[in-house]
C-alpha cells in the first residue's frame, strides 16, 4: 500500500490537471463520490452523523489486521466527493498514521476556493472525526 | 441576442435591459471564469450605481445626526431621511408619511406588530391566522406571542401548486380572529396571494390584516389604500436599496393607539423620573439614532423604480419567468416547486435525484448565482415533503440570454442522474 503523502501527491497531480476550471473540478469531486463502495442503509442513523456539516455525512469503522477502514456516505454528491477524498488517504492504515498524518492536500489543491468556507469547516469536522475514531482505537491498543 | 431583442421590442416597450444593467456594477464582473448570472433576487437585489453614490455622498457632504441638530449638516441630513419617507408614502400610498415607520426590514416590523399591537390587542383564546407558505420571520413572532399570551395560532392549508386553499381560509376565519398575517408573495413558491379579498373577508370578522410584502413590492405594485391593509412590512434590500432598512407601514389609528417598541432617544416627548410621555407617531417607533445613510440611499432605489416603470419591471419578470419554466420543463428531471397561476417571478424546482445543495454548487462553478435550501420556509418544505428547493429568481436586469444559459447547465446537471 502506498504511504500517506503519496497518495496525497497523486490527488495534488489529478487536481492539478483539472486546474482553474471549476466546473470540471467540481463534477470531478462527484464522480469520486460516486465510486465509493455502498454504505448500508442501516447505519444511516442519527449517531453516525458527523456534527458540525451542512450536509448529512454518516462514517462508520471497521478494524482489521490493526487497520482501521472508513466508510462514509452523505445525502450531497459534493460532500460525498470530498470524503471519498480523505476515505483514500486514510482508509486502511494504523492508527497512528491517521493521528499523524499532515494531510496538506486539501490546502494545495485550494480545497477552500472550490467548496467555499461553509463547507470547508464540514471538511474540518469530517477530519476531526476520523482522527478522533484513530484515537480510540489506539488508545485501546495503548491499554 | 434575437431572445433579448424581442423581450425588448415585443414585450416591454419602456424598458432597455442593457442600458439597465450598465446602472448595476456588481453584474459587470466573471464568477469561476464565467460572466455572473445572478438569480438571487428573491434573497437580495442588486444596488444601481446611483444608490451607491447616494451612500458616499451622505459620508462625503452631510454625514450628522437626524433631528433637532442646530446646524446646516443635520438640516440636510434630516431633509434627505424625511424625503425617502415622502417617497415612501408615494411608493405605496400610503394616507400619510406619519404611518411611515422606518425598520431594520421586514422582520423587524413583523416584530414590531407583535410586541405592540400583540401586547396590547391579543387576548387569552383570541385567534391569529398565517399560512401553511409563510417566512420563519412571519411564523415565529407570531408563536411568540400566541406562547405569552395564551392566544391560538391557526395555520392556511395550501394546495399542490402553491396556492392558498381559499375556502379553508373562510372556515378559518370567526369572530375570534384578532389578526391575519399572509404573505402577499411567497419566497419559496412564487405564488401571489388573493390578498385584497383575504383582506375584506377579515374586516368582516372585525380582525386586523398584516401584509408580508417582502416579495411582492419589487415586483407588483402595492397601494395600501386599495388593498386596506392595517400593516404592510417591507424591505429596502429586495427593491434596489441598502441591506438594514425595512418599512413598516400602518393605519395612523393602529399605531397611535399601540405601545412604543424601543425605549430609548428620538421616540419621547419629555422625559421626567417620574413618568415619560412618547413622540407622535412615526417617532414613537424609531427608537435612537437610525440608519440614516442606508434611509437617504433608498429615496435613490425607490427613484430608478419609477425611472423603469413598475408596469414595465413586472411585465419583464413576467416575461423572464414565463420563459425560464416553459424552457426548463422540457429537462428530464426538471421538478418545478410551486406552479400558481399568478407567480412573482420566482422559480423553485428540484432536479431529480440530486440533492438541491449539489445543484447550487455547479451552477455557481457555471458563474449562475441561485439559492438553495428551505428558503426560511421548512413547514411549507415538510408540507412538500422535501429538504429544500433551487431557487432561481429574477429582477429587472436578467436576461433571456443569462435564463439560457442556466437551462444548459441545469441540462447537464440533470443528467448526471436522470
Amino acid at each position: 500500500m502506498k504511504d500517506i503523502n503519496t497518495v496525497q501527491d497523486e490527488i495534488i497531480g489529478e487536481f492539478e490537471i483539472l486546474g482553474d476550471d471549476k466546473e470540471s473540478t467540481i463534477y470531478y469531486i462527484m464522480e469520486l463520490g460516486d465510486q465509493l463502495p455502498d454504505f448500508p442503509e442501516i447505519e444511516k442513523k442519527e449517531e453516525n452523523i458527523i456534527k458540525g456539516c451542512q450536509s448529512k455525512v454518516w462514517l462508520i469503522t471497521s478494524f482489521q489486521d490493526g487497520k482501521i477502514q472508513f466508510l462514509a456516505d452523505s445525502n450531497t454528491a459534493i460532500t460525498k466527493g470530498l470524503i471519498s477524498l480523505l476515505i483514500r488517504v486514510l482508509s486502511g492504515r494504523k492508527a497512528k498514521e491517521i493521528i499523524d498524518a499532515d494531510l496538506y492536500f486539501i490546502e494545495k489543491i485550494g480545497m477552500g476556493n472550490i467548496i467555499g468556507s461553509q463547507r470547508s469547516n464540514g471538511l474540518s469536522a469530517m477530519i476531526k472525526q476520523m482522527k478522533l475514531f484513530a484515537l480510540a482505537y489506539q488508545s485501546k491498543i495503548d491499554a | 441576442m434575437s431572445d433579448l431583442v424581442e423581450v425588448i421590442d415585443t414585450n416591454n416597450k419602456g424598458i432597455d435591459v442593457l442600458s439597465i444593467r450598465k446602472e448595476f456594477p456588481v453584474l459587470h464582473q466573471e464568477v469561476n471564469g464565467k460572466p455572473l448570472a445572478y438569480f438571487d433576487n428573491a434573497a437580495t437585489t442588486h444596488k444601481p450605481a446611483r444608490v451607491i453614490a447616494a451612500l458616499k455622498a451622505y459620508y462625503e457632504q452631510d454625514n450628522s445626526n437626524i433631528h433637532r441638530g442646530a446646524h446646516t449638516l443635520a438640516s440636510r441630513a434630516t431633509e434627505h431621511y424625511e424625503l425617502t419617507r415622502t417617497r415612501i408614502k408615494e411608493f405605496i400610498n400610503a394616507p400619510s408619511a406619519e404611518e411611515v415607520i422606518f425598520t431594520k426590514g421586514t422582520t423587524e416590523g413583523i416584530n414590531l406588530v407583535a410586541n405592540t399591537f400583540g401586547k396590547k390587542f391579543i387576548r387569552e383564546g383570541d385567534e391569529i391566522i398565517i399560512s401553511t407558505m409563510e417566512h420563519h420571520s412571519n411564523i415565529v413572532p407570531w408563536q411568540m406571542l400566541c406562547e405569552n399570551n395564551n392566544a391560538i395560532l391557526k395555520v392556511i392549508p395550501i394546495f399542490n401548486n402553491g396556492e392558498l386553499d381559499f375556502e379553508a381560509y373562510k372556515k378559518l376565519l370567526s369572530p375570534k380572529t384578532k389578526l391575519v398575517a399572509v404573505v402577499h408573495a411567497s419566497n419559496a413558491l412564487g405564488t401571489v396571494n388573493p390578498i385584497k379579498e383575504m383582506i375584506d373577508l377579515a374586516h368582516e370578522q372585525g380582525a386586523k390584516f398584516l401584509v408580508d410584502g417582502a416579495q411582492s413590492t419589487a415586483h407588483l405594485s402595492v397601494d395600501v389604500q386599495e388593498l386596506d391593509c392595517d400593516f404592510l412590512a417591507f424591505s429596502a434590500h429586495k427593491l434596489y436599496g441598502p441591506t438594514g432598512v425595512g418599512v413598516l407601514y400602518g393605519k395612523r389609528e393602529l399605531l397611535e393607539a399601540m405601545p412604543p417598541y424601543q425605549g430609548g432617544g428620538e421616540m419621547i416627548s419629555e422625559v421626567r423620573f417620574e413618568k415619560t410621555t412618547y413622540n407622535t407617531i412615526p417617532y414613537k417607533f424609531e427608537a435612537g439614532t437610525p440608519n440614516i445613510a442606508d434611509v437617504i440611499a433608498f429615496e435613490q432605489a425607490l427613484s430608478f423604480i419609477n425611472d423603469c416603470g413598475k408596469e414595465n419591471i413586472q411585465n419583464h419578470e413576467s416575461y423572464l419567468l414565463g420563459y425560464a419554466t416553459k424552457k426548463c420543463a422540457t429537462i428530464k428531471g426538471f421538478e418545478p416547486v410551486g406552479t400558481a397561476n399568478d407567480k412573482v417571478s420566482v422559480m423553485s424546482f428540484n432536479v431529480r435525484n440530486t440533492h438541491p445543495f449539489d445543484v447550487g454548487m455547479m451552477l455557481d462553478a457555471s458563474g449562475i448565482a441561485v439559492r438553495t435550501g428551505h428558503h426560511c420556509t421548512q413547514p411549507l418544505m415538510d408540507w412538500y415533503g422535501i429538504e429544500g428547493t433551487v431557487r432561481a429568481s429574477f429582477a429587472v436586469y436578467n436576461t433571456t440570454e443569462e435564463i439560457d444559459r442556466l437551462y444548459e447547465s441545469l441540462v447537464r446537471i440533470a443528467k448526471r442522474n436522470n
